[in-house]
């Protein structure tokens, strides 16, 4: 597609076989440093970090909990912008990114969820309660599953990626009034002065691996979005030249270990 | 040409309905017949429907929206009028509104004019009936604009209803939360106005923003 | 002095989940000329006129309207054309007079609406539900629509479909009317036209898919 501009640069971000290769020499890197931290920052949080005064040990499933849900809701808006990318400059692999982003985020919210529901029942005697953010995080997964069930539900693939992009823009203009809502709805049914998750104020300690958590999922989470997209790009590119030689060194290559 | 211009639209499809009148009254019966379940289904107890009738009473509005919204734009994919409509030469938008405009007065109006009835049964306080008439009327107009997103995202695909409850309900929230929040606050002797002109906002944000969202999605399943 | 064709055609090309539909299409189309598109099922013809139309939007290649880019005269392009496709976009609820009155400029007159649909063989019906009248006469109360626009660009996706001999005939007489009027067409039908100066446009398949079957 002619561009009058010279935006190069970027039509060349937009090429799913560069995305491919350069992404291909950051990996090994990517791999340690996520391995990396998040055995150090678990380790730390989990094993070594001060014990709550209040809440004992099941506090730590907060370092857990909060880096996942942090991804979680800034996942969404990566989603969004990469459709709106995608829908303005109609760049495929800007769709493919939404599309790898989609699952991730949601079984990030899932997770989310999932730990709260642990940290839940040592702390407030149950598994599930109705508060603001974990009804807001609920609807969020609701938000992903609708953007990924709308890029499956078309035959094709093009109409899918924009259902899911125009979709995704709606749920991110509806997310910041979404979360005032049920914080407001909260409020006015639960007037408790305590607001049961916000975090504790945390001493040094306890914030220190908590902060490397969340680095280290941010890095988790390039990494899963980069395998993924990794993976879509060969599925949609197959028939293009370079995936097929790709395939066929990849053969070559288990012949040549299995001869060994 | 007569195909143009948002009353143009209002027009057909208000006369359209008219036609096919019982299926347009069926969110109204829809909203009618389930009233009776949350009796039936939980107590008839006037203090405990009572409490229950703000929420319910909209959720059941939500549900009732929810259900005809799907055939907004179906019936004009089928037929090949929605392809008349994107290559006529005007603003999209306005025959959008013109649709969604007609669904609401056959769909949200009806629920609104029904709601003190409704509440009666359900044991609604009397100082709740007109934020509940208020609420309605602002919090469908909302719920049609916003379902109709929804029902373009969804017009092209067979079995799009359930994929448009999916869609569509975490959008819905914000909707409901101050539609009932408005009735709640007037039961418990607040001033329901603020959750009202909440709501109201809501509306207006809709009206401009919506009708993007529509005719971008009307025009991508065009080319499907 | 060259005429500024009525419609130009310049490299159209239109990609869709990956795969090219045709090759490149460039053709001129001059006032009074009809151009018949073919090619065999699935070949493009549909895509093709919704791309003309605007419905889709290409992926490169550009449509000129009088020597004007369509992008730039939107609703003036929009406003000369008239498209009649597969679905006659017709509302059963409604009777055949209120479907034509609905398609027709807003100036034409009730008893020009009885004529068209007098036209189409229709005369009687007029009042009568669409939902009482067969599958060939909803395309009838379409093409009407023939008999009462103003538009200079017709774009017809298989007019003839279920339509009798004597319609055919009634409406190529119709078309050679609006030809001689200073209007253009263009069609996609099977049918062999009884019309003089008929250029044909054949629809070439895209390589790649030919590569597929």
């Amino acid at each position: 597609m002619a561009s009058n501009r010279d935006w190069t640069w970027f039509y060349r971000l937009g090429s799913p076989r560069w995305f491919y290769e350069t992404t291909g020499r950051w990996l090994p890197w990517l791999w340690t440093l996520t391995l990396l931290l998040l055995t150090t920052g678990l380790v730390w949080g989990l094993g070594y970090a001060p014990q709550d005064a209040k809440q004992g040990n099941s506090f730590r499933i907060i370092y857990l909990h909060v880096p996942v849900s942090f991804l979680a809701l800034a996942g969404y808006y990566l989603m969004a912008i990469a459709g709106a990318i995608g829908l303005i400059w109609k760049m495929k692999l800007s769709y493919m990114v939404m599309k790898s982003a989609a699952p991730i985020g949601a079984a990030l919210t899932f997770l989310a969820l999932f730990t709260g529901a642990v940290w839940g029942k040592p702390t407030w005697g149950t598994y599930w309660v109705w508060d603001a953010r974990i009804t807001s995080m609920l609807i969020l997964l609701f938000l992903y599953l609708g953007v990924l069930a709308l890029q499956y539900a078309f035959h094709s693939q093009e109409s899918g990626n924009k259902a899911s992009a125009i979709l995704a823009l709606v749920g991110t203009v509806n997310i910041p009034i979404i979360y005032k809502s049920v914080d407001w709805w909260y409020t006015l049914h639960q007037p408790a002065t305590i607001k049961l998750t916000s975090a504790p104020s945390m001493h040094i300690d306890m914030f220190q691996p908590l902060l490397m958590m969340i680095i280290a999922l941010y890095c988790f989470y390039a990494l899963a979005l980069i395998l993924f997209t990794r993976a879509e790009i060969l599925q949609r590119e197959r028939k293009a030249a370079w995936v097929c030689e790709l395939a066929l060194q990849a053969d070559k290559d288990s012949a040549g270990e299995a001869e060994e | 040409m007569s195909n143009i211009g948002f009353t143009a639209y209002l027009k057909r499809d208000l006369l359209l309905s008219y036609r096919r009148l019982g299926e347009a009254a069926s969110p109204l019966m829809f909203f009618l017949l389930v009233s009776i379940l949350i009796p039936l289904g939980v107590s008839p107890d006037p203090e405990r429907l009572a409490e229950l009738a703000p929420g319910m009473m909209w959720v059941m509005a939500l549900l009732a929206t929810l259900l005809s919204t799907e055939g907004l734009f179906a019936t004009d994919h089928q037929d090949g009028s929605l392809e008349q409509m994107l290559i006529a030469p005007q603003l999209l938008a306005l025959p959008v509104l013109g649709k969604v405009t007609a669904h609401w007065l056959v769909t949200g109006l009806p629920l609104t004019m029904v709601s003190p009835l409704i509440g009666l049964m359900l044991s609604l306080p009397p100082v709740a009936m007109v934020p509940m008439m208020a609420s309605l009327a602002v919090g469908t107009a909302c719920l049609s604009l916003i379902g109709a997103v929804g029902a373009a995202l969804t017009v092209s695909l067979r079995k799009g209803g359930l994929l448009l409850s999916i869609l569509v309900i975490p959008l819905y929230i914000p909707v409901i939360i101050f539609g009932s929040a408005a009735v709640q606050t007037a039961v418990d002797g607040f001033n329901w106005l603020g959750p009202l002109a909440i709501l109201a906002a809501m509306l207006c944000a809709a009206i401009a923003l919506c009708p993007l969202a529509i005719a971008g999605a009307l025009r991508l399943v065009s080319s499907n | 002095m060259p005429k500024t064709p009525l419609l130009s055609v310049d490299r159209l090309f239109f990609e869709r989940d990956d795969c090219n539909i045709f090759e490149p299409a460039s053709f001129n189309v001059e006032a009074g000329d009809i151009v018949q598109i073919e090619g065999p099922n699935g070949a493009g013809k549909t895509t093709l006129l919704r791309l003309l139309t605007s419905a889709l939007q290409p992926t490169s290649g550009s449509i000129l309207f009088s020597g004007e880019n369509i992008t730039d005269c939107h609703y003036e392009y929009l406003a000369s054309l008239l498209y009649i496709g597969h679905q006659p976009a017709v509302k059963m609820t409604l009777s055949a007079e209120e479907n034509l009155r609905w398609m027709s400029p807003a100036t034409t007159s009730a008893p020009e609406i009885g004529a068209a649909l007098a036209e189409v063989g229709l005369r009687g019906y007029e009042d009568v539900p669409c939902y009482s009248l067969s599958a060939g006469q909803h395309r009838r109360v379409a093409l009407a629509r023939l008999f009462t626009t103003e538009a200079k660009i017709w774009f017809l996706d298989e007019p003839f479909t279920a339509i009798d001999k004597q319609g055919v005939d009634i409406l190529q007489a119709r078309m050679g009317s609006h030809l001689a009027a200073g209007g253009c067409i263009l069609l996609s039908t099977h049918q062999d036209l009884a019309m003089d100066k008929v250029r044909k446009y054949s629809i070439e398949p895209h390589s790649d898919r030919e590569q597929q079957q």
